[in-house]
Parts: structure tokens; sequence; C-alpha cells
């Protein structure tokens, strides 16, 4: 794996942590997505349709920060942010852009129809809306001058 | 499920995380006490999936969603394998860390578990 190799000094740090943490997410989002999908999709599609997309953007982030794939890297971390931001709004103003407008507040975070930037990722211990704010930083603190797409 | 595993799956499970967390960020590289720590939690994750198949056939079926408690149970066993996969393959602080991350994610997971068996749905 390209991503065992020294590609940056700076991945063997502390990074890794974050592509772990990066990783766990991934598949909670992907694993609850899938299965809130194949079981009952029709409760509430648009917030099952979200949820389906972060999970395959968290994958996507997840390898981009692996391999340094920077550019990658900052588009879908940039697009979570916006996703737990706007998500996260609209869970707590206005549900029913969602379809989830008769669903009780706590329960659109943790119960049958929470997703994972409900509530701005409460039922995750806001690790959603933390993690792509350390991500960016890093990004931003390791920024590599023209080799940024050799990865 | 029965609740006083669950505590044991949880607490041995934030044990193992928090010393495998500190140790890390204390400059330890993965060694034989935190890599066994995470054994331990997949040994009682394994003990789990005996119990999950067990306990409806004794009489103690889910009121929430199996098929759901399935997806975290199976989900949460990878994990303290692919951890000190990670942890062997990275001899860092940094995979001590990770060991410690993977921990404290299957203590969520196996609280989440408690609520999805335990919790009536619609």
């Amino acid at each position: 794996m390209s991503s065992q190799r020294p590609v940056s000094p700076k991945l063997r740090g502390p990074a890794r942590i974050l592509v772990a943490v990066y990783a766990v997410l991934a598949i909670a989002a992907t694993g609850r997505s899938a299965f809130q999908i194949v079981d009952r999709f029709g409760e509430a599609p648009i917030a099952f349709s979200l949820s389906a997309v972060a999970a395959v953007v968290y994958i996507v982030a997840t390898l981009a920060l692996a391999l340094r794939r920077d550019r990658l890297a900052w588009l879908t971390i940039g697009f979570e942010l916006l996703g737990v931001l706007v998500v996260g709004a609209l869970t707590l103003l206005a549900p029913a852009v969602l379809g989830l407008g008769d669903v009780d507040l706590l329960d659109r975070a943790f119960g049958r129809e929470g997703t994972v930037w409900a509530l701005f990722g409460l039922g995750y211990l806001c690790v959603p809306l933390a993690l792509p704010v350390i991500g960016l930083l890093y990004l931003a603190r390791t920024r590599r001058p023209a080799v940024a797409s050799a990865g | 499920m029965i609740d006083v595993f669950t505590v044991i799956l949880i607490a041995v499970s934030v044990l193992a995380g928090v010393l495998a967390v500190v140790l890390g960020l204390l400059g330890r590289k993965p060694a034989d006490v935190t890599i066994l720590a995470l054994v331990v939690v997949e040994l009682l994750l394994l003990a789990q999936v005996v119990i999950a198949i067990v306990a409806p056939i004794a009489g103690n079926p889910p009121t929430g969603n199996l098929g759901e408690f399935w997806v975290y149970l199976a989900t949460a066993c990878l994990m303290p394998p692919a951890a000190i996969a990670w942890a062997l393959t990275d001899r860092t602080r940094w995979s001590t860390v990770v060991l410690g991350v993977a921990a404290l994610a299957i203590a969520v997971m196996a609280y989440r578990m408690n609520q999805i068996w335990n919790v009536q749905l619609g």
C-alpha cells in the first residue's frame, strides 16, 4: 500500500490518528445509512440519502488523507464541514425540510431516523463537526507547494 | 442482551481505550499491554456474539431491531483486528493512540447496540 510509504513525513505523525478517526467515522456512517436505506428508506428518504452521501464522502476523505491527495482531501473535507453545518442547522431549526418534521428533537440524531450530520453530529459525540475543522487545519499546516498532486 | 455484560464490555473498552490513548500520547510504542487490552476487548465482543445468538433462543428476544444490532456488532468485531494490524505494521506511538481510538469507538458502539436491542421501536 502506498499509504505505508513515507509519502510525507507528516503522515507518520499524529496525522495517522486523523486518518484512523476518519476511517472509524466512515465505517460507522456507511453501516448505519446502508442499513437504514435497506430497512426503511421510505420513512425519511431525504435524510437517509444525505446520510449515504455523507458516508461515501467520508470514505473518499479517509483515502484522500491517507494517500495525501490534498486537493481531493480539501474538497471532501470542506464538503463535510458544509454538510454538517447545513444539515445540523436544518435538523435543529427546520426538520420538515428533510422530512423529519414529526420526529422528536433528540431522535433526529439518536433515533430511528438519526443520521450522521443531524444536530451537528450529536449522535456521534459531535466528532462529525470537530473532525473537518481539524482536517482542514491539518491540510493548511502541511500544505506542500507544487507537489500537491504527486500523492 | 444481558445488561451486566454490556456494562462490562463498555467498562473494559473505555479502560483499554484510555490506557492506550494515554500511553500513546506519553510516547509509548504499541506493546504487549496495549495490544492485549484490545485482544481482551475482541474476546468480549466474540462473547457478545454468542450471547446475541443464544439470547433470543433462550427467551430473551430483542424489542428493537435485530438486523441493525448485528450491523453494529459485526463492525465492532472487525475493529480490534484492524487496529492491531495497524499497530503491528506501523510501530510508532501514534499507533498506540489508534488502538485507543478503536477501543473507545467500540465502547460507543456497545452502548448503541444495547439501545437498539432494548428500545421499543414502532
